[in-house]
């Protein structure tokens, strides 16, 4: 599989935005359908999505639960499959994709953050980060994902020994120690509290700039889709309408 | 090392209670297997090295008196490699402070050199020299028995003469592992005993100058055995040939190979069902513990790891358990195979000891228990692969109980909450539950096998001595006396009652099935030695025929109304064709019976016994023991008290020995079903629990919750248990059993309480054992984990 990741280490500090030299758009998904369970019990969670989300943005998600938000992070995340309609990754159908290819796709492309962190509880920070460096292909020293998230002193740390907000920004360094293409975030301060919270959107925030990845965040928290490019606001398994934010607050502005 | 690689060892260290009690259960299983069958291997390699190096003959010819220059005749025989002969004969050796003399055979040995066939090992002191004819070599294991030594003189009447011998060795032969008084099955070491003589002396001793009564044979590779006898016997015939036999019947051979063969039939029965069981509960345990790491499982394939790698990942844990148990148990059945091999070695008297392990039983070991534990992780993983990474990882949608519901409802009055919350947990996952019961009920049910074992050893002397045979002592005849001789032994102060018996050797033919071995002429309805059908009521013998007992009869192949070519080893030799009329159950030896009169009619000996039962006055014994020693028809005496400690010790060191073992390991597996179920189900739990604790619910209500579970489970295993361990009982006491003896499938309703009580302690600590865990868990943390 051809790789479009073309943000190598030398270019951390290039902001890099759609266009530049990337496919335009990341992700195109057009009537995208995700039906759970069968006859009475059958819940739609996403009704025919159509959307477009450039390459480099940050990008929030938003919407009450059930929304269906979730659930078209974990599909163009590849964890998950549409009921029908189409997804493409660039210009790669992912809803065409075999388990093997979508595994490939995760691999290659994909960064999670989870709201609850999901660490190995029984493997420290670095060793946490070396699950995925090991199989990446052009991945960074967890050393380097750990500082970029400021717990380059914490690396030997087990996450029982950490507070949930380090074990965000291990779980943060760990999605992007492989210099992902996208990094898909499901409510990722979540479970944190307001300093902490801002902490962890920064640390989203650089990784958008400096690496260039697009960053896809999922929450229901209105106040974080201050500091996006473009917000999605979800209702009722579809869009209800998309924002492009002409200016952008900094994490450490944001209201809790 | 990689990330994965350290989880997995630090997984493995966080569940080592678990993984330890799993790979104990599968240890203790393939420990079984490794050293049961090393034991085998070992036992039969020993007896073929010990066979070889004192070249025990292959065939055994009996004779009256040949004279010396007929053993070039049968040397001429096709396919006979070697032959000798020597005078062999039968002896009462006298040992002062002893009321009864005891039996013993003296064999020959060459002048000069050592013997063709049959040679000796010499455990003390030196060979024989033929100038001091009252030299001898005596067999050790007697010799100890009496604490003779060499230099000790010893006292002995061969053919009717009184002699002093001088013991100047002691000495052991391949031809006498298995020594028993003459009549008897069960080995003595005290009670017979051998003596070597030069041939000079001892033909001089027994009139056999220039003659022999015994040759012996060692065959070629490619001979056949059945035309050497007959051309033997045919040799011998003019000089009293007695009829020319092979190794395979020889009495310390035949006994040997049966209980070699009786221990290959326990190792071919009872470790597979041990290892069965223990594959049962691996897989129980390992499809379990993989089900509970789901979420994590999704969590690597959501970064990109394959289902290979994720697969390969897991069942390197449950390989490591599965591997490391059976590496112990191979390691440890290597150990307890050797000790017990030693312990073996006493009771066989092999001279040295040829240790060898069966590579095979650890291929079986390694295979059963790798492929049950992959077995139980691969169906797992699949149905985890099956679902997306997103639903892996998304905590399991709740059980459905709405099904259940109603079950709570109707007892809502009766029941309280957490009484509820065990039931519906019960009803909801029936497959789950059904595991577990399954699990632990195979657990009692081999304690409950066992233990019922255990005493079914303990029956089979029980019936034997006091059921079967009743009476206190066998007197045995040097030939068959009148029965006047009866009459004579009832008139000892003392004795209270006397029956007469008549026992002949005999081959017993059924088509091509043969059995070497004994009729015994009874009165027709004994009290004193019966034969006794399987309510254990005596049999009425009829004039008409023969009744076998049921272990004979199965490896003759022949039912009552069957006719039985009975070729009689002595006096004529007539051969006689005799209907079957009836099996009994004997437990011990594999006798048959027929009415005493028609007995000595179809011999054409009328009124003839060669021993008697005797019942008496244990006050009077040594009285009456004084007057056998001096009755000069007497030639021997056996005590049933000796016979039965002789037995009793032949089953504790000897093939049944093992059932301590097995009963220990039995014990091992059911705790470690039962711990490895409470162990789950707390797992599986956990959160569950601490968010009772959170909402309000002590500690011990909490482990209401969790324990109910566990004590219904084990409630329900106790009767299965019992049912199954009752079946159990008769596949392992088949697999006790030997030609020598059966054991009965006895489970008393004692051997169900035992091992309802082992389950029940065993529930009762792995309860503790969780429950002190529980009280532990930090509740915020508990909430918060996956795990």
């Amino acid at each position: 599989m051809n790789s479009n990741v073309t943000n190598a280490r030398g270019q951390v500090n290039a902001v890099q935005r759609a266009g530049s030299g990337q496919h335009p758009y990341t992700y195109t998904t057009n009537g995208l359908t995700k039906v759970y369970g069968e006859g009475q019990a059958a819940v739609h969670a996403l009704r025919g999505v159509d959307l477009k989300i450039p390459s480099g943005e940050m990008v929030v998600l938003l919407g009450p639960s059930g929304s269906g938000k979730s659930t078209l992070l974990n599909i163009i995340g590849g964890l998950d499959r549409g009921t029908a309609g189409t997804v493409f990754f660039q210009d790669q159908e992912l809803s065409a994709m075999s388990d093997a290819q979508l595994t490939r796709y995760r691999r290659d492309h994909v960064g999670f953050v989870f709201q609850f962190y999901n660490l190995m509880p029984s493997l420290t920070a670095r060793e946490n980060v070396e699950l995925v460096t090991e199989i990446a292909t052009d991945p960074m020293t967890p050393e380097e994902a750990l500082g970029l998230v400021g717990l380059g002193k914490r690396a030997d740390h087990f996450p029982s020994q950490l507070s949930g907000g380090e074990q965000q920004r291990v779980a943060i360094a760990r999605a992007v120690a492989k210099q992902p293409t996208v990094l898909f975030c499901d409510e990722p301060t979540g479970a944190l509290d307001s300093t902490t919270g801002r902490a962890v959107l920064k640390v989203l925030k650089d990784v958008n700039e400096q690496l260039g990845a697009t960053v896809l965040i999922v929450t229901h928290a209105a106040a974080t889709a201050a500091m996006a490019h473009r917000v999605i606001h979800f209702a009722d398994g579809a869009i209800r309408e998309v924002v492009e934010n002409d200016t952008r607050l900094n994490p450490e502005d944001i209201e809790w | 090392m990689s990330p994965l690689n350290r989880k997995l060892l630090r997984d493995l260290w966080r569940i080592k209670g678990q993984a330890i009690a799993i790979g104990a259960v599968i240890a203790v299983g393939v420990l079984l297997l490794v050293m049961q069958s090393g034991l085998v291997t070992s036992l039969d390699e020993t007896r073929r090295a010990y066979y070889e190096r004192y070249r025990l003959a292959d065939v055994f010819a009996p004779v009256n008196r040949a004279p010396a220059q007929r053993i070039a005749d049968l040397a001429a025989i096709p396919g006979v490699a070697a032959a000798e002969g020597r005078v062999s004969g039968s002896a009462l050796i006298d040992i002062p402070g002893l009321d009864l003399p005891l039996q013993a055979r003296a064999v020959s040995l060459p002048d000069f050199g050592k013997p063709r066939l049959n040679d000796i090992y010499l455990n003390e002191g030196r060979r024989l020299e033929s100038d001091h004819p009252d030299e001898i070599l005596l067999l050790k294991s007697f010799a100890k028995a009496h604490g003779l030594q060499s230099g000790d003189s010893l006292s002995a009447t061969m053919n009717g003469a009184r002699r002093e011998l001088r013991i100047v060795g002691l000495a052991q032969s391949p031809e006498f592992l298995y020594t028993a008084a003459p009549g008897e099955l069960i080995s003595d070491d005290s009670r017979f005993g051998v003596i070597w003589m030069s041939r000079s002396a001892l033909a001089a001793a027994y009139d056999m100058e220039g003659a022999f009564n015994e040759a012996l044979l060692s065959l070629e590779r490619n001979a056949r055995l059945p035309a050497v006898l007959d051309t033997a016997d045919r040799i011998l015939d003019p000089c009293g040939a007695l009829g020319a036999y092979g190794l395979e019947d020889q009495f310390s051979n035949s006994f040997i190979t049966e209980e070699i063969d009786g221990l290959r039939a326990t190792n071919a029965s009872v470790p597979p069902i041990f290892l069965g069981v223990a594959a049962f509960l691996l897989y129980i345990v390992i499809s379990r513990m993989v089900q509970s790491e789901r979420e994590e499982i999704g969590l690597v394939k959501a970064f990109g790891y394959t289902n290979v790698e994720v697969g390969a990942h897991y069942l390197k844990l449950v390989l490591t358990i599965a591997a490391g148990g059976a590496a112990a148990g191979c390691l440890l059945g290597i150990v307890s195979g050797r000790a017990l091999v030693d312990i073996y070695l006493l009771y066989y008297k092999f001279p040295f000891l040829v240790f060898q392990l069966d590579p095979a039983s650890f291929v079986t070991g390694f295979l059963v228990s790798v492929s049950s534990a992959s077995v139980g992780g691969v169906l797992v993983l699949r149905r985890v692969f099956a679902l997306t990474p997103a639903t892996a990882m998304s905590p399991p949608v709740p059980p459905d109980y709405s099904r259940s519901g109603r079950i709570g409802q109707a007892l809502n009055t009766v029941l309280d909450q957490p009484s509820r919350m065990v039931l519906r947990r019960l009803t909801r996952q029936p497959g789950r539950m059904a595991g577990a019961v399954i699990g632990i009920a195979l657990g009692m049910a081999l304690s409950v096998a066992m233990i019922g074992i255990m005493s079914g050893f303990d029956r089979m002397i029980e019936l034997s001595f006091n059921v079967i045979d009743r009476s206190d002592v066998t007197v045995s005849f040097n030939e068959a006396m009148s029965d006047k001789t009866v009459y004579e032994l009832q008139s000892i102060p003392g004795v209270i009652e006397v029956e007469p018996v008549r026992m002949v050797s005999v081959i017993l033919r059924h088509g091509l099935k043969s059995h070497r071995g004994a009729i015994n002429g009874l009165l027709a309805l004994p009290r004193l030695n019966r034969a006794v059908d399987s309510d254990l009521k005596s049999i009425y013998l009829r004039e008409g025929g023969i009744i076998l007992a049921q272990s004979l009869a199965n490896k003759l192949g022949v039912k009552p109304g069957d006719t039985l070519t009975v070729e009689v080893r002595e006096g004529r030799r007539p051969v006689l064709s005799i209907p079957v009329v009836g099996v009994t159950t004997t437990l011990l030896g594999a006798p048959a019976f027929m009415q005493l009169d028609a007995l000595n009619r179809a011999l054409g000996e009328p009124n003839r016994v060669s021993a008697a039962y005797l019942r008496i006055d244990s006050a009077e014994s040594a009285a009456i023991y004084r007057i056998l020693k001096d009755m000069p028809a007497v030639a021997g005496v056996s005590l049933k008290s000796d016979a039965r400690a002789a037995l009793q010790k032949q089953m504790d060191t000897g093939a049944g020995a093992t059932r301590f073992i097995m009963a220990a390991i039995a014990a091992v597996i059911t705790f470690g079903i039962v711990y490895n179920a409470a162990r789950i189900a707390y797992a599986e739990r956990a959160r569950d629990l601490a968010s009772l604790r959170v909402i309000g619910f002590t500690n011990g209500e909490a482990a209401f919750v969790l324990l109910g579970e566990l004590a219904v489970v084990t409630l329900f295993a106790l009767p299965m248990g019992a049912l199954l361990g009752y079946y159990l009982s008769f596949a392992i006491a088949i697999g006790f059993s030997t030609d020598l003896y059966q054991i009965p499938a006895s489970v008393s309703l004692e051997s169900y309480a035992i091992a309802a009580i082992a389950v029940l302690i065993a529930a009762i600590t792995s309860g503790w054992l969780v429950k002190r865990d529980m009280y532990r868990l930090e509740l915020v943390s508990a909430l918060k984990t996956r795990e």
